[in-house]
């Protein structure tokens, strides 16, 4: 066995990032579409904090892993408005079927 | 192999593991669960690659923000009285043949770069160095996240309340 190093990190967040892919282009519920681009998020931060702890850059990955997080909540929060109007007006929230602009 | 390689593996394992149950589970609930130990795991990813402060921060605002937020969603878009909250798939072939090219053209380009790494020390608390670093360097960055989660906050309130 090799010793853990950068690799096996950026391995894992190749994966998660992968499968947040898999989830948005797949799913059918839009709540589980953006399960995936919260994957997606984790995956850049887990980047981000890699690079910081194995390069020499100080401590800014961590900064910008925070300033994910935060944009993440943001982004939660109003894709979770929509959706909720989304059903509020179509009775439904599977992505294949939310198909028109104007009713 | 030491234990610092045996506690990467475990989290690891959790973490890309319930990932795939996340994306994969046919039950939207028990998706929205497995990703709070998705997030477990990334969190003690963080904390293996010494960011503490970070690592609380995803505990903090993942764990106790979005996936109760996810949840609510779950809860508010679907018939309580329909015991099985289900959800499909589509283009399932076309996704799983993408997904493993690109995942797997990254994977080999990642293992065969030669990434310059440094060596690296003990790490060192953060929260201080962070803390410095925000109200200083980084003052107009902190000052628009703030004024962002307050408009999106605002916004996504008047969005979800708005009378159709």
């Amino acid at each position: 066995m090799i010793e853990v190093g950068l690799n096996h990190f950026l391995v894992v967040s190749t994966l998660l990032f992968s499968m947040g892919i898999y989830a948005i282009v797949s799913r059918k519920n839009a709540i589980q579409v953006l399960m995936g681009v919260e994957l997606i998020l984790n995956a850049a931060n887990i980047n981000f904090i890699a690079f910081t702890r194995f390069g020499n850059f100080g401590l800014q990955g961590h900064l910008i892993a925070l300033f994910i997080i935060v944009l993440a909540a943001a982004e939660a929060a109003i894709a979770l408005a929509i959706v909720l109007n989304i059903y509020k007006t179509l009775s439904t929230v599977n992505v294949d079927e939310v198909d028109s602009l104007k009713d | 192999m030491n234990l610092y390689d045996l506690i990467f593996y475990l989290f690891a394992a959790i973490t890309v593991l319930s990932a795939f149950l996340v994306v994969t589970h046919r039950n939207i609930v028990y998706s929205a669960f497995f990703l709070l130990f998705t997030f477990f795991g990334v969190a003690g990813i963080y904390v293996l690659l010494g960011a503490d402060f970070v690592a609380i921060v995803q505990l903090i605002v993942y764990v106790g923000g979005i996936l109760i937020l996810l949840l609510f969603g779950v809860m508010l878009t679907n018939k309580i009285t329909n015991v099985e909250i289900k959800t499909g798939t589509i283009n399932i072939y076309p996704a799983v043949i993408g997904v493993s090219l690109l995942s797997g053209a990254l994977l080999a380009a990642l293992i065969t770069s030669n990434w310059k790494t440094f060596p690296t020390e003990a790490p060192l608390p953060t929260t201080a160095a962070l803390g410095t670093m925000l109200l200083q360097e980084y003052t107009l960055v902190f000052e628009l996240l703030g004024i962002i989660l307050l408009i999106a906050l605002i916004g996504a309130a008047s969005i979800a309340r708005r009378e159709a």
